[in-house]
């Protein structure tokens, strides 16, 4: 349950910019979670209830933006697919994983005074 | 205040950040990084299932070094479990300097408990520095060290599905130690040529060695991949990664 942390880790997160931007409230949070992230967003989401009680984030909706993985070939950039080996059919190459890791907080809506 | 149109609405404002949410921890894990590299010290995430031999293959990679006329690796470690310090004992009295990492409800290490520990270790005179991590096929996967590299140990008991149903630590892993390969004669349900197929589906370099820490067997591959960096002298890009031979 590593949700917890990323979760908390969020809020610090969110707490830094707004203070930055001297906001007053918090309304909606943009969060991309890749497929190979490790992260189970029905769990995310449940911690992020759990948790942003009693923060500037009581009240912000959280938005989760999933992120199928992808593969590709470092050396001829050839699309891999999923469910084969990954390495490139054409080179060998080892595939390299272009998008889905991600646990990135892309944007927050913040009320400014 | 929005000034537009003088409504007295507050404004809503969206901010920018594209910033990864556990950059905190990748921040931390880079100053670990940047300390292990000062020192000239290997540090090794070994990752894997509870029970599937991680604290094994450390005694035995301890036996398996002093037994090697003219090795000298210094070989140290922390253990992390949700309770007890058993690991840690028990790498001491294979010869492996060590502390225990209790992380009371945690299901994984992150670079902020592996820092503490090593205010409270003697470290820099180590070869190696293995972090054995919780036993936990998922949360480890995802949190930064300052490791050289990630090892993820799968016993032949647990099955040759684990890498399909677990891909993200596998994904992670720069190498995978098979171990308890005595075991296979006992095992007719284990299909080892699935087990490779299955990680080639999740692991981009499918290095893969097998060991058994009971007889053996396997064990100087897998100190020659440790070599590997001693030579090399270099992160883990600059190390040649290790094909296995057949499972």
């Amino acid at each position: 349950m590593h949700e917890y942390s990323i979760v908390q880790a969020l809020l610090g997160q969110v707490e830094r910019h707004a203070r930055q931007h001297r906001a007053t409230a918090v309304h909606r949070l943009h969060v991309s979670i890749g497929e190979l992230a490790g992260v189970e967003v029905p769990l995310l989401e449940t911690a992020y209830t759990t948790f942003r009680e009693r923060t500037l984030c009581s009240a912000a909706d959280l938005e989760i933006h999933p992120v199928p993985a992808s593969w590709s070939c470092p050396d001829c950039s050839r699309e891999i697919a999923k469910g084969t080996a990954l390495r490139c059919p054409d080179c060998g190459s080892p595939a390299r994983l272009t998008c889905g890791d991600e646990i990135v907080l892309d944007r927050i809506e913040m009320e400014v005074s | 205040m929005c000034d537009t149109c003088g409504c007295g609405d507050p404004e809503i404002v969206p901010v920018e950040v594209q910033e990864k949410i556990l950059s905190d921890n990748d921040h931390r894990a880079a100053h670990n990084r940047e300390h292990f590299r000062a020192a000239g010290v290997v540090a090794l995430n070994l990752m894997g299932s509870p029970g599937a031999g991680k604290t094994a293959l450390l005694e035995a990679t301890a036996a398996a070094l002093a037994a090697r006329a003219g090795s000298g690796y210094r070989v140290g470690a922390v253990s992390g479990d949700l309770a007890t310090d058993r690991d840690s004992a028990r790498l001491e009295r294979a010869g492996i300097r060590s502390r225990s990492i209790t992380t009371g409800t945690a299901c994984h290490l992150d670079a902020r408990l592996v820092h503490q520990a090593l205010h409270h270790m003697d470290w820099r005179d180590l070869d190696y520095f293995f972090i054995e991590n919780v036993g936990n096929l998922v949360c480890p996967a995802i949190y930064d060290l300052g490791q050289e590299a990630n090892v993820v140990v799968l016993s032949v008991t647990e099955g040759e599905d684990k890498p399909l149903k677990y891909p993200v630590i596998f994904q992670k892993a720069d190498l995978v130690v098979v171990t308890k390969t005595d075991l296979v004669p006992h095992l007719p349900g284990i299909d080892m040529q699935a087990l490779r197929d299955n990680i080639a589906q999740v692991m981009p370099t499918d290095a893969v060695l097998e060991v058994s820490a009971v007889t053996g067997a396997g064990m100087a591959d897998w100190l020659g991949w440790l070599d590997a960096f001693a030579t090399a002298g270099a992160p883990v890009a600059a190390v040649p990664a290790v094909a296995g031979g057949e499972i």
